[in-house]
């Protein structure tokens, strides 16, 4: 079959099986919009602004598990998704981007809309490709999502001169791919599995801490087994938030910088860290070299550069959790009466402090507080909606306050904290997941980096609740300010912004501000009942801290709390 | 600070020399030295490097690092087993007068460097060997005035009949 290198991409979204497309069109990517709309094929979401189009792509991906595809033209495109990509980078997402790239011969001469994508992206993706030659071009796209979508995921660009999307080939593609430097197969080493096994049953005061990694590679049944059968305490980090069940009652929470108290005297105490699927980020140790300091640290990794970046692992499992987690399972399971009665003090322990301090807002009278408002829409809200964050201070309340129940079903930007995720990231996972209810948390700072993206869920009819905590300032830059910076509040004040009821109806759709708890309740109940898209603007405090607080430098047991300030 | 040889093998392709470098810069890798040619398989170039580390965790993290990237197939350490070092230089020494050009040639000719070019003013010389034979020459020519200089940096193999694409 002769096929020009438009129709090749297209034939390829094909055979991969990509149901949804984010893209923006522009100068040199024509050719290959031409194709795709004479072949009506594949479904096409036209974001505002392409940023919008990869944080779609990837909420996309985070909620579906299936890689997120994107199309940009050259120079401005493919640069406006930067910041989306080195957001997927970071909390490893799935995501395959194509760019159009100037003409083969324009290349290099500072050329109309040209920029070195491939050089811009390369800290930044897994591994990236300029196409010059059609002959290369379906080779490049199989193996792009073989990269994309195996052993740790993450972003992978391909960036296509615009002459190749002209140019002809006989078309066939590839059933499979060899590379020399990347074997997709990740299994490991099965003894490192039983050495995890007989120290989990050595173990009297066990943490079992998940990871982004279980959710990515679809291994929470396993995990689930695991805690079921043995009890044992279990705390999260952001990434790997519905792993286990938040109504899991030895759940602790979040662990880190804004984690729960139980968590956090949990790892400063236990004898046994089983991570599972987690690097170790700096909001999750605190000071490293006081982090789980009587602990042994057991880590099932697919990545061995996790091993030993941050904090050392005595027993590294490194291979696919798809591979490891079964294995440990079934050996965890043949002693779990066992090791249930071993940990049964240490979890009666826990559960006795977590009683004690759960998270709390400050009691304000005529205030609807974080704590009042994710109460509320906890009781109207769907039991498997899938909760969608932007960055910032409601993304930590987001975490501490708003249980879910599954994986996949809270989704936020962990590792780059990317304000202005939110909205575009929830639009792509309801995209994903038409049949689940779809609700963001935002803030009046992090809506106003992607609020064009609001006009897309009206122009698509994409229905999201989106509730706005809304305080006037920048929430967390000036929690800062106010905890470490002498109370200079530079640059985080945001009054009077904006009206933003207003400035959605403006894109078609609606919205309501709330200020006073007594009529919270019936708002969140008409707009979680609403079939359409809502802005639900609720006014909170504008002083309200995130806490428990662990500043930068100190360790976990080192919090500032709720009730010491007040 | 420890300096370990490193053999890095990769795919000939575009695109790799960007992704090493790239690596390096964004996991702020010290190296010394880094030079890539070709090998006995046409499909792969074998970047030499020499990394500065500041211990056995950091050097780990280097290699996994690079082994990491998608077109590169291997790294090997090599200091892990006996290996041989080399460094070709090229040193541009100005002459003011026979004595000296006759000077210079005997220092040259106690290093096994070769005189490769002479002219009035200047001669050039090339020498090939460890990181210390260059240095010990260098040390000696400190009388006379360098014009300019190149170096290659060090390329390494192995001792014995084994090959890196085997380890």
């Amino acid at each position: 079959m002769k096929l020009n290198g438009a129709q090749v991409v297209i034939e390829s979204l094909k055979k991969e099986n990509v149901d949804v497309v984010f893209g923006y069109p522009g100068g040199v990517i024509l050719p290959l919009y031409d194709e795709m709309y004479k072949a009506e094929y594949p479904r096409h979401i036209l974001p505002g602004h392409e940023q919008g189009a990869v944080h779609a792509a990837d909420g996309y991906a985070r909620a579906t598990g299936r890689p997120g595809v994107c199309f940009a033209t050259s120079g401005p495109g493919v640069c406006n998704m930067v910041t989306g990509i080195a957001t997927a980078y970071m909390d490893s997402i799935p995501l395959v981007v194509f760019s159009a790239q100037v003409s083969t011969k324009a290349i290099g001469r500072d050329s109309f809309q040209e920029a070195d994508i491939t050089g811009i992206t390369t800290p930044i993706t897994k591994h990236n490709y300029l196409v010059k030659k059609i002959q290369d071009l379906p080779r490049v796209i199989k193996e792009a999502f073989l990269i994309a979508t195996t052993g740790r995921p993450g972003p992978v660009l391909v960036d296509i001169a615009t002459d190749v999307f002209r140019a002809e080939i006989d078309f066939a593609y590839p059933e499979e791919v060899h590379l020399r430097g990347y074997k997709a197969d990740f299994t490991g080493d099965e003894s490192a599995v039983d050495r995890a096994v007989a120290a989990f049953k050595e173990a009297k005061k066990p943490v079992l801490m998940t990871g982004g990694g279980i959710i990515s590679s679809n291994t929470a049944e396993f995990v689930r087994k695991i805690v079921e059968a043995t009890g044992v305490p279990v705390v999260t980090t952001l990434m790997g938030k519905g792993a286990v069940s938040d109504f899991y009652d030895a759940h602790l929470g979040m662990v880190g910088m804004h984690g729960s108290y139980t968590s956090n005297m949990s790892i400063t105490q236990c004898d046994l860290i089983l991570a599972i699927g987690a690097r170790f980020s700096d909001r999750v140790t605190g000071d490293v070299a006081k982090f789980a300091k009587y602990a042994t640290v057991i880590q099932f990794e697919v990545d061995n550069v996790e091993i030993d970046k941050i904090i050392h692992a005595d027993i590294p499992v490194t291979g696919d959790l798809r591979w490891s987690m079964p294995l440990f399972a079934d050996k965890v399971l043949e002693s779990a009466a066992e090791l249930k009665k071993n940990f049964a003090p240490w979890r009666e322990e826990l559960l006795k402090v977590k009683a004690k301090h759960p998270f709390v807002s400050r009691k304000l009278k005529g205030k609807i507080t974080p704590e009042r408002l994710y109460k509320t829409i906890l009781k109207h809200a769907d039991k498997d909606a899938i909760v969608v964050t932007d960055v910032g201070q409601h993304q930590m309340w987001t975490a501490q306050f708003y249980d879910v129940d599954l994986p996949r079903h809270f989704l936020s930007s962990g590792g780059l904290g990317t304000m202005g995720f939110g909205l575009p990231g929830a639009m792509g996972a309801k995209v994903g997941c038409p049949d689940k209810q779809v609700i963001l948390f935002t803030g009046d700072g992090s809506i106003m980096m992607c609020c064009q993206e609001f006009a897309t869920l009206h122009r698509y009819g994409i229905p999201v609740k989106v509730f706005l905590l809304h305080n006037n300032v920048l929430g967390m830059v000036n929690q800062w300010q106010r905890l470490f910076f002498g109370g200079r509040e530079s640059q985080s004040i945001v009054k009077d912004l904006v009206d933003f009821p207003a400035m959605v109806k403006a894109m078609g759709l609606e919205g309501v501000k709330v200020t006073d708890p007594k009529k919270l309740n019936s708002v969140v109940k008409a707009a979680l009942k609403s079939k359409n898209s809502v802005l639900i603007d609720v006014a909170i405090p504008n002083d309200e801290n995130v806490f428990p607080m662990v500043p930068g430098g100190k360790h976990l047991d080192q919090m500032i709390l709720q009730d010491t300030l007040d | 600070m420890m300096k370990q040889h490193l053999a890095i093998l990769c795919d000939n392709k575009p695109g790799v020399l960007t992704h090493v470098a790239g690596l390096i810069s964004r996991r702020a890798i010290n190296i010394e030295y880094i030079n890539a040619g070709y090998t006995e398989e046409p499909d792969v170039t074998r970047i030499n490097i020499v990394v500065s580390v500041e211990d056995q965790r950091a050097l780990n993290q280097a290699i996994l690092q690079l082994a990491r990237l998608i077109d590169v197939i291997k790294v090997v350490n090599l200091d892990e087993a006996p290996f041989i070092s080399s460094e070709l230089a090229m040193i541009k020494v100005k002459v003011g007068s026979t004595q000296e050009l006759s000077d210079i040639a005997n220092l040259a000719d106690l290093f096994h460097a070769k005189i490769v070019d002479v002219n009035p003013g200047a001669v050039v010389m090339r020498v090939t060997g460890r990181e210390d034979h260059i240095e010990a020459l260098l040390q000696m020519l400190k009388d006379y005035e360098i014009i300019e200089m190149a170096r290659t940096g060090q390329i390494s193999l192995s001792r014995g009949s084994n090959a890196v694409k085997k380890m």
